[in-house]
């Protein structure tokens, strides 16, 4: 399970950095949301894993899952997603102003397609 | 307590002058000169006490844990600078409500002037060298304020900057020097260090604290070759010079000299050093001032040579030469800064300051040429004027130096050297502006200045007189205890006084008045000479050199590195962090661990193979942007599917209402953007960011592995959080409790960073020009445009998703839910309703306006952690207790529910912001985008027709 969890976190990665070097703000921001999972299950997972249990204090209930990380990665989402539509009215803005969503610092090369 | 309102008047009055000048000029000015008065009257209430020796002390702990205080002394040579300080410092309002034009901002002028005085008096009066430092540093600032203060001028900007990177870097380098000396002694306030002489002696860091400091103080009082920032500060109007560069800012390095003397002062390297460059800036500036034509620029390297003299005395180390220091300070200021404001009123009445456009203006201005007159000679040092008297006591000291192999006969011929110099460029001061052959015009018919602007004038010149004609009884109380604080104790017997009987200081004097004299006289053939010989290393020349070297290095390396694609920082980003990452691996070798690992089960398979399957497939398909937003979609899902799985109820909840508002908004935003994306990046590029891509993947996967095959390497904190969740916060979701309650202070931050996004967001659209709602929506009122299936449920939805919300909110505390989530289910609910009626029909309906709502959230929580304090507790202590409710029964209510609530209001606040703005932008794009497009054919067609 652990391997499992681990390749998850990695092939979010993977894909978070591929779309964040994209050439156009939309496909940054999609990366950047994958990432925002990766970096979430990272910080959720140095917890350790554990299946079945819920952080709720019960009587006669002895194991609990790590809570800490749990509280972390639960204002980390709500940031994540102020981040994220920050980031997209900003693509926005800029696809208006500029007339262009690239990313590569040239907007003089609108419609430059291959 | 009084003595610190003699610092905290003129800068917490700064704000005064500013807000009355917009109604009266006068006022702005009665304000200025009233707070000034009013800080030295407090100031010379304790004179009394400070002449019978006494030293009063107030402080109070700023940083106690590395032993800064904010605490002042009054002792006699802070009481002597303070004076000058606030005594000029009157004199100089006075002058400038005259001076300055009736155009000018002088609200802004005061202002400034009040800040640089609370700084200046705020360094004389420190006990503290760390606070004496920041002070130091607000000078430099208030001086940049006020050179710059024309910053309309070329000069103006150019004089400001430079004097601010010269004493600005002399101010850090005092800075380390201080922390240094404070190193040393242990302590920071200036009363230990001063008794601490031993254990700096014994200190190996001992020179390199002093280096640093005198650094500090050379850049301060421009001694060569740090003096070329002088003149340029000339920019400044004229009041700011004979108030910053004459009488006050540029002695603070002499003052500092003076503050540290009994700790360093007589030992070799002090004698070398300070003795040295005084010597040598005392002569070259000399030297230099000869030729200025520039009034002010005269003055300015006048001042430079005086203050050589000062740091020249205090470098021979003796208590009398100290004493000769103290005393040419006091008379230095009188009469440098009557001149300054002379060559201020020469240049307010005749419109120039150019000697060589200047002459014959006794005739004119009687006055203030007999004022001038005084004043020269008192700079030149003749008798029986003030000047004269510190000047015999610096020529009788030079003859007690004794430097190393020098002949014994060196210094003083250098010394009356300078002497003669400086009565050369006084001739040539005051003769060249008021006698010899008047110009047949000026720019100005020269007249009599305002009083206001003769009067200060007038006073100074009066002091210069008095304490020429009777030192012992005016000058010399004042003398002597400041004289015993500098050297820290008491001092030999002494008594100032004009005559000093026949002695080898007296033929010093008379062979540079002679000669000084003879040298003005057949000024023609120097002037030929300097001009053909001079060799011109202009220091301001090199000082420009290194700061365009600077420049342009910088521009490179930054024009290098940013070029302004996202795509280059962020693969040098990565491909960074990876090589950061990796290098671990490599140096210590890779291993998992020894733990053993959880069975795998059916669900984690399925959710892992459809996590890679949606994931990759976002990647994939990116280009078609709908078709990637919907495979992101259900990354979202599966990632809440595993924390479900995975024990995190809370969590779950959180990013399933999270998924929820993101891919509404990535929707609407994608409808203002382009709905493809062309493939652009050359293949190469594309197999290059596969392998950083792969690379960083690979990297995380094999670091969670090692950590998730480990224990625990330490006790976490959690266990405490789940023993004390119920016991301590009254809570049984452990999550929540930790959010409001255990590390409620992170959680504030956060709420305020959402808030401050939205805000953000706000501003980025709102800046662009939208009205609150613009017309273009109007079209959406028809009702038969909303989807009927979407808008049928969405209206029954809305009241049931706000009572789960209500639920969801009330249960947080012990069971999954809480701020967080419930606020996110009541922006869902209400988001839905943009979604199908459209953002004009909602928002005509959904009156509210978020700012207030968001505000309000941060207000609550804040409000709830500063409750605590009135129990005695730290920010965010929460509160619980069983209350029995007839009818219902007990129950737990805690503190943190009402913290939780502002959580709520900033989530619904922040979404609904987010939205309802973003929504706005819709029609205006579309016609803005037609509007370009028409400006782009029309631009298209436009050559043609000019071919044709």
């Amino acid at each position: 399970m652990e391997l499992l969890f681990a390749a998850t976190i990695g092939i979010l990665v993977s894909t978070g950095v591929y779309l964040m070097l994209r050439g156009r703000t939309f496909p940054v921001v999609l990366g950047l949301a994958l990432i925002s999972y990766a970096v979430n299950f990272f910080v959720f997972v140095m917890g350790r894993l554990d299946v079945g249990h819920a952080p709720i204090i019960r009587v006669g209930v002895d194991q609990y899952p790590d809570p800490l990380p749990q509280a972390l990665v639960l204002t980390a989402i709500v940031i994540g997603f102020a981040m994220t539509a920050f980031v997209l009215v900003l693509a926005v803005r800029a696809n208006i102003e500029l007339g262009t969503d690239h990313v590569d610092g040239m907007p003089q090369r609108e419609g430059r397609d291959e | 307590m009084s003595l610190i309102l003699i610092v905290l008047l003129p800068l917490v009055g700064m704000a005064i002058p500013p807000l009355l000048a917009r109604t009266n000029r006068n006022l702005a000015f009665a304000s200025a000169a009233g707070l000034a008065s009013t800080s030295l009257v407090l100031l010379l209430s304790r004179s009394t006490a400070v002449f019978a020796g006494e030293v009063e002390r107030w402080s109070v702990a700023w940083i106690p844990s590395i032993g800064w205080n904010l605490s002042f002394m009054v002792d006699g040579l802070g009481f002597m600078f303070a004076f000058l300080i606030l005594g000029i410092g009157v004199l100089i309002i006075i002058y400038a409500r005259s001076y300055l034009p009736e155009s000018d901002n002088t609200g802004r002028f005061y202002c400034y002037l009040l800040l640089f005085m609370g700084s200046m008096v705020g360094v004389v009066l420190s006990d503290n060298v760390l606070t004496m430092v920041v002070f130091w540093e607000l000078t430099s600032l208030s001086s940049f304020l006020l050179i710059g203060y024309w910053s309309h001028t070329v000069e103006g900007r150019q004089g400001a900057r430079m004097a601010l990177v010269v004493t600005g870097m002399g101010g850090l380098a005092l800075l380390a020097g201080a922390l240094l000396l404070g190193n040393i002694v242990g302590s920071y306030e200036l009363s230990t260090i001063l008794q601490s002489r031993a254990l700096v002696d014994a200190s190996p860091l001992a020179s390199t604290a002093l280096l640093l400091i005198l650094l500090g103080a050379f850049t301060k009082s421009a001694q060569f070759p740090f003096h070329f920032w002088l003149p340029h500060a000339m920019a400044a109007p004229t009041p700011v010079s004979a108030y910053l560069h004459s009488a006050t800012m540029v002695k603070l390095g002499v003052f500092l000299m003076a503050r540290i003397f009994p700790v360093f002062a007589g030992s070799e390297m002090w004698l070398f050093l300070v003795g040295g460059t005084g010597l040598a800036t005392m002569a070259l500036a000399a030297y230099w001032t000869i030729f200025k034509d520039d009034l002010k620029a005269l003055l300015a390297y006048s001042t430079i040579s005086h203050l050589g003299l000062m740091t020249f005395l205090f470098g021979i180390g003796t208590p009398m030469a100290a004493v000769a220091a103290v005393f040419h300070i006091l008379n230095h200021c009188a009469f440098k800064a009557a001149l300054f404001m002379t060559a201020g009123i020469v240049d307010h009445e005749a419109g120039t300051r150019d000697l060589r456009k200047l002459g014959g203006l006794y005739g004119l201005m009687p006055i203030t040429g007999t004022l001038a007159l005084i004043g020269a000679a008192a700079m030149a040092g003749l008798p029986p004027l003030n000047g004269f008297i510190s000047k015999e006591m610096m020529l009788e000291e030079s003859l007690h130096v004794h430097a190393g192999s020098l002949p014994g006969w060196v210094v003083p011929a250098i010394v009356t050297l300078a002497a003669l110099l400086s009565v050369a460029y006084s001739c040539r001061f005051a003769f060249g502006t008021f006698f010899g052959e008047r110009p047949e015009s000026f720019p100005h018919p020269p007249h009599e200045p305002p009083n206001g602007m003769r009067l200060p004038v007038a006073i100074l010149i009066a002091i210069c007189v008095v304490v020429g004609l009777f030192p012992e009884q005016i000058a010399e109380p004042l003398v002597k205890v400041s004289g015993t604080a500098v050297v820290g104790e008491p001092l030999p017997s002494f008594h100032l006084a004009l005559w000093h009987g026949f002695g080898t200081p007296l033929m010093m004097s008379l062979i540079a008045i002679v000669g000084g004299a003879l040298l003005y006289a057949g000024r023609g053939r120097l002037f030929a000479a300097h001009n053909a010989a001079s060799v011109r290393v202009v220091a301001k020349r090199l000082y420009d050199g290194v700061i365009d070297a600077t420049v342009t290095f910088s521009e490179r390396v930054t024009l290098a590195l940013q070029n302004g694609s996202l795509q280059r920082y962020l693969s040098l980003l990565v491909g960074a962090a990876i090589i950061v990452g990796f290098w671990p691996f490599w140096q210590l070798g890779y291993s998992s661990g020894s733990l053993p690992s959880t069975p795998t089960d059916i669900p984690s398979i399925v959710g892992f193979v459809l996590l890679v399957v949606t994931a990759v497939g976002t990647a994939v398909f990116h280009r078609r942007r709908l078709v990637a937003l919907v495979m992101l979609g259900v990354v979202g899902l599966v990632v809440t599917l595993a924390f479900v799985h995975f024990s995190a109820p809370d969590l779950a909840l959180t990013q399933i209402s999270v998924e929820f508002v993101t891919i509404v908004l990535i929707l609407v935003a994608l409808h203002l953007l382009p709905k493809d994306s062309p493939r652009e990046s050359p293949g190469l590029r594309r197999v290059r960011d596969v392998g950083l891509a792969l690379a960083a993947g690979g990297g995380v996967t094999a670091l969670v592995y090692a950590v998730l095959t480990r224990p625990f390497p330490f006790e976490s904190i959690s266990e405490y959080h789940l023993a004390n969740s119920v016991p301590g916060g009254g809570g049984h979701n452990v999550v929540n409790v930790i959010l409001v309650d255990f590390r409620g202070y992170d959680t504030f931050g956060e709420i305020s960073v959402l808030a401050i996004a939205a805000l953000g967001i706000y501003a980025l659209i709102d800046q662009f020009g939208l009205g609150r709602l613009s017309p273009g929506l109007k079209d959406q009122e028809d009702e038969s445009d909303h989807p009927l299936m979407l808008s049928v449920v969405a209206r029954l939805i809305l009241p049931l998703a706000l009572l789960v919300s209500v639920f969801i909110f009330l249960r947080g505390h012990n069971a999954p839910g809480g701020g967080f989530i419930a606020g996110l289910v009541t922006a869902i609910a209400l988001i839905l309703q943009y979604v199908a009626f459209g953002a004009g029909w909602t928002q005509r309906r959904v009156r509210a306006d978020f700012h207030p709502v968001l505000a309000l959230g941060v207000l609550i929580a804040g409000l709830t952690g500063i409750g605590s304090w009135f129990f005695g507790r730290p920010f965010l202590t929460s509160w619980h207790d069983n209350v029995h409710l007839p009818l219902i029964g007990d129950i737990e209510i805690a503190s943190a529910i009402a913290f939780d609530f502002g959580v709520y209001l900033v989530v619904v606040g922040a979404a609904l912001l987010v939205m309802a703005n973003l929504s706005k932008v819709d029609k205006r794009e579309h016609l803005l985008a037609q509007e370009r497009e028409r400006e782009r054919k029309l631009s298209l067609t436009m050559p043609r027709v000019e071919e044709v």
